[in-house]
């Protein structure tokens, strides 16, 4: 039964002196955990508040601008964009689609709300081609992991859907996205960047240092899912990338690409280069290569398609190899450009080996050995010649070596050493056998000829003030003569007259060159060349069109390279608003009387024209 | 009222009258009439609503779960009106039947109870979804307060044995189900009971060196995931990722709190979900980062007065049982705080205890109140009684 007590103090249960000893456990206990807190709180607040922080600060990479590539007259070839990368944490989306079992009543799970939630999550996914099995796959697969892309690089209207959806565990980042606005017109040139804003190919690879910004820091604050939650402060902010003014004329590139894509389909040809120099500068002004390739578009991105071949691929540069030879032997003092030369019966024998021509030419001038292209004339020419000097000159003009373009994937050919040389490898070598060159390489070579016997370093960025190292390594007489011989090539009679252009002066060499195959020289595979410069009386631009296998049932040099040759040349010089100099053959022709050994052996002509030719070249 | 006028009963305001001449306060009054005892009703609201405040802060300002806690609360107010108003011996004679009511209950559990986060503690009935365990909070300290009186005080040691053997069967059920924390704290509940009856000093410190003895013991009675958070608990940073992610994420918090805290919805780490469990267990951190030292003072200041208004009123009651049950209910309430608080900062494992009327959640909070109301009942009755 109850007991009913009077007196609560006299009678208690429990004795005072327990009741004291409960007071003073409780404020034991109580003093301790104070004690606890205040520890924490006071003493170990600061290291405490940086193991906070270390956890909640982060410091992200804002990415910076990437400059722009611009051809020389300020055109942009490749720009930055800002677009949206889609990443999702597969963690988040591992919890709603497996939520685990709550273990109390505060973490019950709002049925509806989940289900909204996958149903978003669902809609998401069909933004991507994701089912939902995919989804569920995502979430076994990575149930720990915190990060994945789900498409770098959207569209717009892609990435506002996805910030529309508003799903926990989805976010979008920025990026720049590479766009280049002429597409495969200078894809080979500019090549691309990957998805993470690094060149690739190309001058986007080259000039990557200089392009590439530096990517800006800041700290941010996050949560733990790594959700931003807000910006705490810029550490640095992200430095654009800088720009780059290429050499090249973005009018010219787009023309080149025109013709040698017409001229390579025109005569089913395997594939084609083009190189356009800018004589005075050594700049390149254009340069394509078919097949080519759309750098936007990613599946284009074949890397049988990447090469520049016009930098990569070697041919054997044949007949447009003879103003070489014969300038070598113009330089040994042996010849002049009327010494005549007894070509019949149209062959040569050297030991075991037959050099032909097409034609019994019978005896010619050392002229006419350019214009006809005569192997049997080029071959007693060379042997004619020391080794050593031509192989000097071969090499002076930029055979076996590599230009200073910086292109990636430049090959420097091959010349082999005069040591090498038998008397047959001489005379191969005399009408472009037996050594390689790029097309880079040959355009190079004939700006030498046409700049007057200058070397001049090839250069692919637009330069401002023309700092020119310059290397004479041919005599200007010389230069001068074997011009001359090369205009005589675009004559009506001559094997390059389609190379010829309306209103201007084109000189040139065509090339037929055999196909090297195993065991020997193809019948059947050609690659057909024209190497010329224009305009005669000032030449400022090289022009080198390279034909691989064309199968169209035409493949001289003369009748598939040189029409390409002539478009490219004629619409450059328009284009440059080079004024035409046809008058002045003309007036030399009254001048000289059409007396054509009499022309050569004057030595005075370009002085004679000099003032007028110096006032047609202003520019206009 | 300060602390130390509750405990010495030295009752200056009249806010709670202790005669009949006192004037009477009109909501003393009410409060009277409804068997509530108003200090400790204002003690217990401001800690509900400190709790609610708090939850918005540690749930990401999510209203709705403030709404759901607050209708809890209200829910387990009127659990403890309701017991308030049952008189006294009332409960004494229904004590026997609650505690065999309990023991089959929790065999049921052990049975038919549902599975729920790895351990088998709810019991579905009907409508009605609730861990029997909970009950015995109360009902083991009732059965004892009820055992020791007709027992000669202070106890013989055979009969503190037959008290002890009562709170242990029922926790030796619980800790099976397993939770090894209700069981402890039934444990705790029946042994404040017992000291409270008057033990001897020499039996209490055989019985403490007994427990120490016991200790590796139990170590090979323990679950895996017990073992753990004990280990845990001495070394957390060997497992930051793992087991001692709790622990370390929970200190952080309350070491940034500093002095004078980070200010209410400011505070990082359970702003940004790096506090795990931020609004149950572990809401004493989110406290402590948000309001600082000074904040916790003041929390500390108001559970005392809870507490040491619960211990006035117990000993203000005039019935023997009253007296002993009401002692075991309040320093359970006490045990709770400690423990949660204790566990939070690192000074004791982990264990799952709720912080009383700040965690959310409602299986702890009705009884709790509950425990109050009969405090309040035992109190407030004793007039009726004695007339």
């Amino acid at each position: 039964m109850i007991r009913v007590e009077n007196t609560p103090d006299s009678l208690q249960p429990t004795p005072a002196i327990r009741r004291w000893l409960v007071l003073f456990v409780l404020t034991v206990f109580v003093a301790a955990l104070v004690w606890r807190v205040g520890d924490l709180q006071l003493r170990h607040k600061t290291f405490l508040q940086m193991e906070g922080q270390a956890r909640y600060l982060r410091v992200v990479k804002s990415p910076a601008h990437r400059g722009m590539i611009l051809d020389r007259n300020g055109e942009p070839l490749a720009v930055s964009t800002p677009v949206e990368s889609v990443w999702i944490n597969p963690q988040v989306l591992a919890k709603t689609l497996m939520p685990k079992t709550p273990t109390d009543e505060s973490t019950k799970i709002d049925e509806q709300a989940v289900a909204e939630h996958i149903a978003k999550w669902k809609t998401f996914g069909k933004l991507f081609g994701w089912e939902k099995a995919d989804l569920e796959r995502v979430a076994t697969e990575y149930p720990n992991k915190q990060f994945l892309y789900v498409k770098r690089h959207v569209d717009p209207s892609v990435s506002a859907q996805v910030e529309a959806l508003d799903i926990e565990g989805v976010h979008l980042a920025r990026e720049y996205r590479r766009y280049y606005p002429i597409g495969e017109v200078a894809a080979h040139v500019v090549g691309f960047t990957n998805v993470d804003d690094q060149g690739q190919e190309g001058i986007e690879l080259v000039f990557d240092d200089w392009l590439h910004g530096i990517d800006g820091e800041k700290r941010v604050i996050q949560d733990r899912l790594g959700r931003f939650v807000e910006d705490v402060e810029s550490i640095r902010p992200p430095r654009r990338g800088r720009d780059l003014m290429l050499s090249i004329d973005q009018r010219i590139q787009y023309l080149a690409y025109r013709a040698l894509l017409a001229g390579v389909k025109h005569n089913s040809a395997r594939s084609g280069s083009v190189v356009v120099l800018n004589v005075d500068s050594g700049e390149i002004l254009a340069m394509v290569n078919q097949p080519s390739y759309n750098p936007n578009n990613w599946s284009d991105r074949v890397s049988n398609r990447f090469r520049n071949r016009a930098v990569t691929d070697l041919f054997e540069p044949g007949s447009t190899i003879k103003p070489f030879t014969v300038a070598a032997a113009l330089m040994s003092g042996q010849f002049r450009p009327d010494t005549l030369l007894d070509t019949s019966p149209g062959l040569l024998r050297i030991g075991r080996h037959v050099i032909k021509d097409i034609h019994d030419y019978g005896i010619i001038d050392v002229s006419t050995v350019i214009k006809k292209s005569s192997n049997v004339g080029a071959s007693q020419l060379a042997l004619s010649t020391a080794k050593d000097a031509m192989w000097e000159l071969f090499f002076n003009v930029g055979f076996g070596e590599i230009t200073t373009s910086g292109f990636p994937g430049e090959v420097p050919g091959l010349l082999p050493h005069f040591s090498e040389w038998s008397e047959i490898h001489q005379v191969t070598l005399s009408f472009g056998y037996g050594l390689s060159v790029t097309p880079l390489q040959l355009a190079k070579a004939y700006a030498v000829i046409a700049s007057g016997g200058l070397h001049r370093n090839i250069r692919i960025q637009s330069t401002e003030e023309l700092l020119l190292e310059e290397k004479r390594v041919l005599p200007a007489d010389v230069a001068l003569q074997i011009r001359q011989m090369l205009e005589s090539v675009t004559d009506s009679d001559g094997t390059g007259k389609r190379a010829r252009v309306n209103g201007y002066r084109v000189a040139g060499k065509t090339g037929t060159i055999r196909k090297s195959v195993a065991g020997g020289y193809s019948h059947n595979r050609y690659i057909s060349a024209f190497s010329g410069f224009a305009p005669v009386s000032d030449p400022r631009l090289v022009v080198v069109v390279t034909i691989d296998e064309p199968s169209a049932g035409k493949y001289y040099g003369g009748e598939v390279a040189a029409p390409i040759f002539s478009e490219i040349m004629s619409g450059s010089l328009r284009l440059l608003g080079v004024p035409p100099d046809e008058h002045s053959i003309r007036a030399r022709r009254i001048v000289l009387a059409g007396d054509r050994i009499a022309f050569r052996e004057d030595p005075l002509p370009l002085e004679l024209f000099s003032p007028f030719l110096a006032s047609e070249s202003v520019p206009q | 009222m300060s602390i130390a006028a509750c405990l010495h009963g030295e009752n200056e305001l009249n806010i709670f009258p202790s005669s009949p001449e006192h004037t009477r306060n009109r909501f003393a009054h009410r409060s009277q009439r409804l068997h509530l005892d108003l200090p400790l009703l204002l003690g217990l609201l401001l800690l509900s609503i400190i709790g609610l405040l708090v939850l918005y802060s540690a749930s990401g300002q999510d209203l709705q779960l403030v709404v759901r806690q607050a209708v809890r609360l209200g829910m387990a107010f009127g659990v403890m009106l309701v017991v308030a108003q049952i008189t006294p011996h009332l409960f004494f004679y229904w004590t026997p039947w609650l505690y065999a009511l309990g023991i089959l209950l929790l065999l049921a559990v052990l049975v038919a109870g549902e599975m729920s986060g790895g351990a088998q503690r709810w019991l579905q009935l009907g409508v009605v979804r609730f861990q029997p365990s909970e009950m015995l909070k109360i009902i083991v300290p009732m059965m004892i307060a009820y055992f020791f009186v007709d027992k000669e005080l202070p106890p013989k040691v055979i009969h503190v044995i037959g008290a002890m053997l009562l709170a242990l069967v029922p926790a030796i059920l619980v800790a099976w189900e397993p939770d090894l924390g209700t069981a402890l704290l039934i444990l705790c509940a029946g042994g404040f009971v017992i000291f409270f009856a008057g033990i001897g000093w020499r039996f209490l410190l055989s019985l403490g060196v007994l427990a120490t003895a016991c200790a590796p013991l139990l170590w090979f009675l323990m679950h895996d995931y017990q073992r753990q958070r004990v280990l845990t608990f001495f070394n957390p940073e060997q497992d930051p990722l793992g087991a001692g992610y709790h622990i370390i994420q929970s200190k952080i918090a309350i070491g940034s709190g500093g002095l004078f805290g980070k200010g209410w919805l400011n505070g990082t780490q359970s702003q940004l979900d790096f506090l795990p469990e931020r609004s149950t267990d572990f809401v004493f951190a989110v406290v402590s980062e948000e309001f600082g030292l000074l904040g916790i003072i003041a929390l500390f200041a108001v559970y005392l007065f809870v507490i040491f208004r619960g211990l006035y009123l117990t000993l203000n009651t005039q019935e023997l049982f009253g007296r002993l049950l009401g002692g075991g209910l309040v320093m359970t309430f006490f045990v709770y705080v400690f423990v949660n608080i204790g566990m939070v900062s690192g000074l004791l494992p982990v264990v799952g205890v709720p912080l009383p009327l700040l965690s959310y959640g409602g299986s702890s909070l009705v009884t709790l109140l509950a425990a109050f109301g009969i405090l309040m009942s035992m109190n407030t009755h004793r007039r009726l009684l004695s007339d």
